[in-house]
């Protein structure tokens, strides 16, 4: 097989919030080392399918397959998958209690049974990579936004997961700390991180994305490589959707 | 009214007598905060629980206790459950304190826990820890911290309501006020001074419940 390992798939993924149809039909692949990008308006329904592959949603019809194993959350561990599947949020939702170096460690110590030594060690190493080894031991509250975001993204990290998922990570930033946050993430991008990404940050997709989807309405209208989405859509509401935002 | 030298005359003379009270109401209280925040936590947690019956019966305890006086509680304890075990005086004030409490500590509990973030909770699973390991290590710490000052409020209730033990017959605080004003027929001085027996305790307790609450302000966001 010359094709890259799938690492998400979805089959015809629905998701419903009572009679509110969120998520209608979803079809989509991830391979190894790519990054996808989710983009559309508020309420496309872009975050909930970004949540569905990590389980917070619970999904109401349709294959989620990760790895090549179709998940079901009813038999299958879902911790295990989690931490397979690392997530960062909009609202960090860093651990206020703890210190940056305790949350970084705090699931690689619980869930792995990695020693403390070993854990604070890569710690650290991921901090320094995320540029922020010399916060390890403040807490969160005295944080910048951006700075909160980049020890999310390292904690999340720190449980050595295949792929990863950013649900609009700098959305609660201000304007002038939004970009640490993408170039970490960029960063990630090159050491080939396996990412799906819902943004509205159209000039980092661009950059950044192998596939963008665009999502209106709770379905996927057009998925293209970046260039061809942002230069030459090909369906209207595409087209309406970017000349909005761009 | 008694004039103020004599209050604080009878005050000095009746301190000797006033210190084993004391100390009985110290020890009801103290026992009976620490067993209501064991039955509160329980019953919090099984209020927040998806175990079927558990939301259940933790409202019918709650409703039953908030709903009935605590006098009646105590007696319902003592002379109730005289017939099937004698608890004694102590334990019966004691349990009928912390069952009392333990309805309202289990609210505040309840009300804490269900005042995180739900991010918390979705940042722990996404790391691929279990539910109740997130919820031992990264939410009841957090609402731990935001029942102190609750909590602080609700010791300062049981403090005052172990005086109604007097009525199963204690010798704590209020039970040597009524002894003495009964002996005595000069009932406002020793219900004033035991009324600030009361007003001091609770003053030195909220001071170190404030000192507590800033001591652990600092990780806060």
């Amino acid at each position: 097989m010359s094709e890259k390992q799938e690492m998400i798939r979805l089959q015809n993924l629905k998701k419903s919030f009572g009679d509110l149809e969120v998520l209608k039909d979803i079809n989509l692949t991830v391979r190894k080392g790519e990054v996808f990008v989710l983009i559309g308006a508020s309420g496309s329904g872009k975050s909930t399918l970004i949540r569905c592959i990590n389980f917070l949603e619970m999904k109401n019809g349709g294959n989620i397959i990760i790895e090549g194993k179709s998940i079901d959350p009813k038999k299958d561990d879902l911790t295990q998958v989690r931490q397979k599947v690392g997530m960062v949020f909009q609202h960090f939702n860093l651990f206020p209690h703890k210190t940056v170096l305790e949350n970084v460690i705090e699931a690689p110590l619980v869930v792995k049974k990695v020693s403390k030594e070993a854990a604070k060690q890569e710690a650290l190493h991921l901090l320094d990579k995320v540029g922020l080894a010399e916060k390890a031991d403040v807490y969160p509250s005295s944080l910048s936004g951006g700075q909160k975001q980049r020890v999310a993204i390292a904690r999340s990290l720190a449980m050595k997961p295949d792929i990863m998922l950013f649900d609009e990570p700098t959305s609660a930033l201000d304007p002038e700390l939004v970009g640490e946050v993408l170039e970490t993430i960029k960063q990630l991008a090159k050491e080939g991180m396996t990412m799906m990404i819902v943004t509205h940050e159209m000039g980092f997709a661009k950059e950044v994305a192998d596939w963008v989807a665009f999502m209106n309405q709770g379905r996927i209208v057009e998925m293209a490589p970046p260039q061809e989405i942002f230069n030459n859509p090909k369906e209207e509401r595409t087209r309406e959707f970017l000349n909005r935002v761009l | 009214m008694p004039g103020i030298a004599h209050l604080i005359q009878e005050f000095i003379r009746t301190l000797p007598f006033f210190m084993k009270p004391l100390l009985l109401t110290f020890e009801l209280t103290i026992a009976s905060v620490i067993v209501g925040t064991v039955i509160g936590l329980l019953v919090a947690l099984l209020k927040v629980s998806r175990i079927p019956g558990g939301q259940l019966l933790a409202n019918i305890y709650i409703t039953l206790i908030r709903g009935t006086p605590l006098i009646v509680q105590i007696f319902v304890l003592y002379f109730g459950f005289y017939k099937v075990i004698d608890l004694g005086q102590f334990w019966s004030a004691t349990l009928a304190l912390a069952i009392h409490s333990g309805a309202y500590i289990a609210e505040i509990f309840r009300g804490a826990i269900q005042s995180i973030d739900k991010g918390q909770m979705e940042a722990g699973l996404s790391l691929g820890m279990s539910s109740a390991q997130t919820m031992r290590r990264i939410i009841m710490p957090q609402a731990l911290k935001r029942s102190i000052p609750p909590l602080g409020n609700q010791f300062i209730l049981s403090l005052k309501e172990s005086s109604l033990a007097a009525f199963i017959a204690m010798d704590e605080l209020f039970s040597l006020a009524r002894r003495l004003s009964a002996e005595t027929f000069d009932e406002m001085t020793y219900f004033l001074i035991v009324a600030f027996y009361y007003l001091l305790i609770v003053m030195v307790f909220t001071y170190f419940v404030n000192r507590m609450e800033q001591h652990m302000a600092k990780g806060d966001s």
